[in-house]
């Protein structure tokens, strides 16, 4: 399969154009779609267009940018002009959102060719994708295991080699985690750096979007594309986009990385021998590597199944059948909104609504609500202080590789606990990546994850291109 | 309306105002009150998903500008959200301050000479508005309803006072001196009738010196008359249930103004849990130095300071006059009484014409240049012109324009004064003989009968003072 770095170069050189890269994405989408159920969507007379008008203007000697004829893949929880929009959820059933997110407009922009939606658990709420309203996804590494989630169908999109790249949203480690247990590299961005309009809020404050790869190179070409900042988010940075591309072989020569104990332990022993090898490989490229403890990482688990539930308990009350998708009839408002939010949602979704709704709520918000926003401040102080004595983190991505469909449905907090390495970064608002470092049960990748402070992106793909290098991945 | 011996009403208002803002408070749609149903609308205000809010400058601007006025401290401030389902609310959350607003600490001088105390004047989204058929015309019991989301998003600022009002006619008057600052700082248009501006009142009863009562908060009154009534019925309604030995319970109420009275809405137990949490899809606002003082530097002066200036104009003012100048302040015409005070003209006089005549027609003043109107006067005080002709010449002007001077001329005013005068008052003398003897011989009172006389014949375009004057040179 090419990378998208290739894809684009061709389509530009001409040596191939954006129409054939596309056929041959519906071709993979074709013969594998319907065992793996990772598109919900495929927009095959949209993409075609598309590329057909790429290809023109590549014709007609233009530059159509960075992604020229790369075909995307979407989670469906990105907003796209017409093209049904589910979050993997009836609730949302039928409705075409009338605008672009953001990120699609930006990746249009840049040349790509946005191929159709993905799966998720439903309002990306799940750690294996099994939570979606229209059947889990399943890992094309092993079809009897899952992708991981919430982002699973755009990880296994990639991992099927339907596309080369695709875009996830990571709120607790949707796109990491799932990168992790595909073989993939992703990458959940700093807080800010890519604009969040047009994404269905989960947690507004931990939502990032970020791109899932199968080489760095590939996810630093998409992230510099979707980076920068936009009027439309108030969150968004000021800052100019960063260059990413043109520091990935920058090397880790007298960095300082800082390997966290509180991120690879209780992971199964061959998480923990790829962290260390990692932690190795890191060595032998020049950088300095120290033990660390961050204690305050203990606390997050909690203080993030207060603050996502919290925040996604009202980013979720506008779904009520009065303006958009499912509207279950009742005798009058009040009934309609409850009939229509009990029809609507799934178990995991009502879930955490209600646990949201009990920690906001009048007498526990203090004890709940507050609480956790005290950890969370820790949180940030922690890692900050963390960065002053090291450039980057190292730990694991997730406990284990991919674990069997049902493994853990039966539990909401065994499947909770997959995210504990992956969430901490997301309360601080920094960025952090998986990258696949080595291999676990049943030869099944094992991703290890690299954290850094605010905006040190073009640093995280440059360690993370020595392990992939040192992991035999030239 | 006074109270029963021994009472006293203690009460506090809310007052919504509509910011005149261009555009939304967290989107680009238009904020214009009349357009045809969902016509003002975007992903961002019709709360779809994936849609996010982006603050409005002006809104903020309007917001310091209304804070400045009611003299409170600016201070760094956030938007939280208030959790509640509602069909108009098409987030079903109201982005709102919570617990640190932009404007708090303030203080409202009245007229009376009393000052209330602004707790706080915060920011706030506008709902949109829901129609319900059928039933009773409320939510509840309807066929079906309609909602229209032009509204949803407008921006608001909610000024709560503190509970330093005790009686009904000072919470009008709280009300009616508001509004007047809302419009003088040009972010309100102040159009009650219009929902632009709306009052919720809570009211509580005591004993002079006693601690607070248990309060009821009466919602959504869209005039100054029904405020003043709610709150009257009200603060009778607790006194006599505490009479009665009943206890006041903490309620939201409604004012039915057909009925004249107040009704439960909700009471407290069954009040909402509103889930107010920091919105995270917006951040601090901290207006910084510079721009509070292009905002300061741009407010123009307040009813309090224009109305002081016009009541220096005149001597010992009676009631009346007082009146007639806070009508020429809430129309904000004040420029054409300071223009006649500045040529050495009569101010009261100017008052009055401004209160009358130009109020009749407010709309055309921009027909009538401020030195039209000082030049009117000066002809009706050096007698050239009856009262009743300077208001024809005003009128005429308001609706058409044109030259004072030349509009009289070519009625015939000015002629009047001289030789048709003398001409009418010589033919009156002759015709009434008898009473021009008595006035000869010292009654003055027959003045009165010769100018009315005078008016009939000219059909009122006579000066009388022109008239006197007549008289005595033929006495």
């Amino acid at each position: 399969m090419k990378s998208a770095t290739q894809i684009a170069a061709d389509v530009r050189s001409g040596t191939s154009s954006a129409t054939a890269e596309l056929e041959r994405t519906l071709t993979v989408i074709e013969q594998r779609n319907a065992e793996l159920n990772v598109f919900l969507y495929v927009d095959v007379e949209g993409a075609r267009a598309a590329a057909a008008q790429i290809d023109a203007r590549v014709a007609r000697g233009e530059d159509v940018g960075p992604l020229a004829g790369v075909p995307i893949a979407l989670k469906d929880n990105l907003c796209q002009v017409g093209v049904p929009t589910t979050c993997s959820s009836k609730i949302l059933d039928g409705w075409r959102p009338p605008y672009n997110a953001t990120v699609i407009e930006r990746l249009l922009d840049a040349g790509a060719v946005a191929v159709g939606k993905t799966n998720l658990d439903e309002f990306a709420m799940g750690s294996s994708t099994e939570n979606s309203a229209f059947g889990p996804t399943r890992n094309p590494l092993d079809p009897s295991r899952v992708p991981g989630g919430s982002s699973g169908g755009s990880a296994a999109a990639v991992a099927a080699d339907m596309t080369a790249v695709s875009l996830g949203s990571d709120t607790g480690g949707s796109i990491r985690q799932p990168a992790a247990l595909c073989g993939l590299v992703g990458v959940k961005p700093t807080y800010g750096l890519v604009s969040r309009y047009g994404l269905i809020a989960f947690a507004s404050s931990l939502d990032q979007i970020g791109p899932f790869a199968k080489t760095v190179a590939d996810a630093a070409l998409v992230l510099e594309v979707l980076a920068g900042h936009d009027a439309r988010d108030s969150t968004s940075l000021p800052e100019p986009a960063p260059r990413l591309v043109a520091h990935v072989n920058d090397g880790v020569a007298g960095r300082r990385i800082g390997l966290v104990r509180e991120l690879f332990d209780g992971a199964d022993e061959s998480v923990v021998a790829s962290v260390r090898a990692a932690a190795d490989a890191l060595r032998a490229a020049g950088a300095e590597v120290v033990e660390v403890s961050i204690p305050e990482l203990a606390l997050t688990l909690s203080a993030y199944y207060l603050i996502a539930p919290a925040e996604a308990s009202s980013n979720l009350a506008r779904f009520d059948g009065v303006r958009y998708g499912l509207r279950v009839s009742a005798e009058d408002v009040t009934a309609m909104m409850e009939a229509t939010r009990t029809a609507g949602f799934g178990a995991e979704v009502k879930r955490r609504i209600m646990l949201g709704t009990y920690a906001l709520s009048a007498g526990y918000y203090d004890a709940y609500y507050g609480q956790a926003l005290k950890v969370r401040t820790l949180t940030i102080d922690a890692f900050a202080r963390a960065y002053q004595r090291v450039d980057l983190l190292l730990g694991a991505t997730t406990p284990s590789v991919a674990f069997a469909l049902g493994a853990k449905t039966a539990d909401p907090m065994t499947m909770y606990l997959n995210d504990v390495f992956t969430i901490p970064t997301n309360l601080a608002g920094d960025p952090a990546l998986s990258v696949p470092f080595g291999t676990g049960e049943a030869g099944l990748p094992v991703g290890v994850q690299l954290l850094g402070p605010g905006r040190s992106e073009a640093r995280l793909f440059a360690a993370a291109r020595v392990l992939e290098i040192a992991d035999g991945r030239p | 309306m006074t109270l029963p011996d021994g009472w006293e009403m203690v009460v506090g208002l809310e007052v919504h105002t509509e910011l005149l803002t261009r555009s939304k408070l967290f989107c680009g749609c238009a904020n214009h009150f009349g357009s045809e149903p969902n016509t003002n609308i975007c992903p961002v205000c019709l709360g779809l998903p994936g849609s996010l809010p982006v603050l409005n400058r002006e809104a903020v601007d309007f917001a310091m500008r209304i804070g400045m006025a009611l003299h409170c401290t600016i201070a760094p401030s956030t938007f939280h959200r208030k959790n509640y389902f509602y069909p108009d609310q098409s987030k079903d959350y109201q982005i709102s301050q919570y617990d640190l607003p932009i404007n708090s600490g303030g203080y409202l001088d009245l007229p009376d000479a009393s000052r209330v105390a602004i707790e706080r004047a915060h920011m706030e989204e506008d709902t949109g508005k829901s129609t319900h058929l059928g039933g009773s015309g409320r939510l509840a019991g309807a066929d079906s309803s309609l909602v229209d989301y032009n509204r949803c998003g407008v921006p608001l600022v909610e000024i709560v006072s503190g509970p330093d009002i005790r009686s009904s006619a000072q919470a009008r008057l709280y009300a009616a001196e508001l509004r007047g600052i809302l419009i003088a700082t040009g972010a309100s248009d102040g159009r009650l009738e219009e929902g632009s501006m709306r009052f919720d009142a809570n009211v509580s009863v005591r004993r002079p010196g006693a601690p607070f009562g248990t309060r009821c908060e009466i919602k959504n009154l869209n005039s100054l008359r029904s405020l003043q009534r709610a709150i009257d019925y009200e603060a009778l309604r607790q006194i006599e249930l505490i009479d009665g030995g009943g206890v006041v319970r903490q309620e939201t109420r409604h004012w039915d103004e057909n009925r004249g009275e107040t009704s439960t809405l909700r009471v407290k137990e069954d009040a909402d849990d509103y889930r107010y949490f920091r919105d995270p899809d917006l951040v601090d606002l901290a207006p910084d130095q510079a721009w509070q003082d292009r905002v300061r530097a741009a407010l123009a002066p307040m009813p309090a300071a224009r109305r002081a200036a016009v009541v220096a104009l005149l001597a010992a003012p009676s009631e009346a006059q007082l009146d007639a100048v806070e009508v020429v302040i809430d129309l904000g015409l004040e420029r054409y009484v300071h223009g006649v005070a500045a040529a050495g003209g009569d101010a009261a006089l100017a008052v009055a014409r401004v209160a009358n005549e130009l109020a009749a027609d407010v709309d055309h003043v921009a027909n009538l240049p401020v030195d039209a109107f000082v030049s009117t006067l000066a002809m009706e005080q050096r007698g050239e012109l009856s009262a009743t002709q300077a208001k024809t010449v005003l009128g005429e002007v308001l609706r058409h324009g044109g030259d004072p001077r030349a509009i009289a001329a070519a009625r015939g005013f000015e002629q009047l004064s001289s030789d048709t005068l003398g001409a009418t008052v010589a033919t009156l003398i002759a015709s009434n003989p008898d009473e021009w003897s008595r006035y000869r011989d010292g009654d003055d009172k027959l003045a009165q009968f010769f100018i009315g006389q005078v008016m009939k014949l000219t059909r009122g375009q006579a000066n009388g003072k022109a008239v006197i004057a007549e008289l005595q040179a033929r006495r």
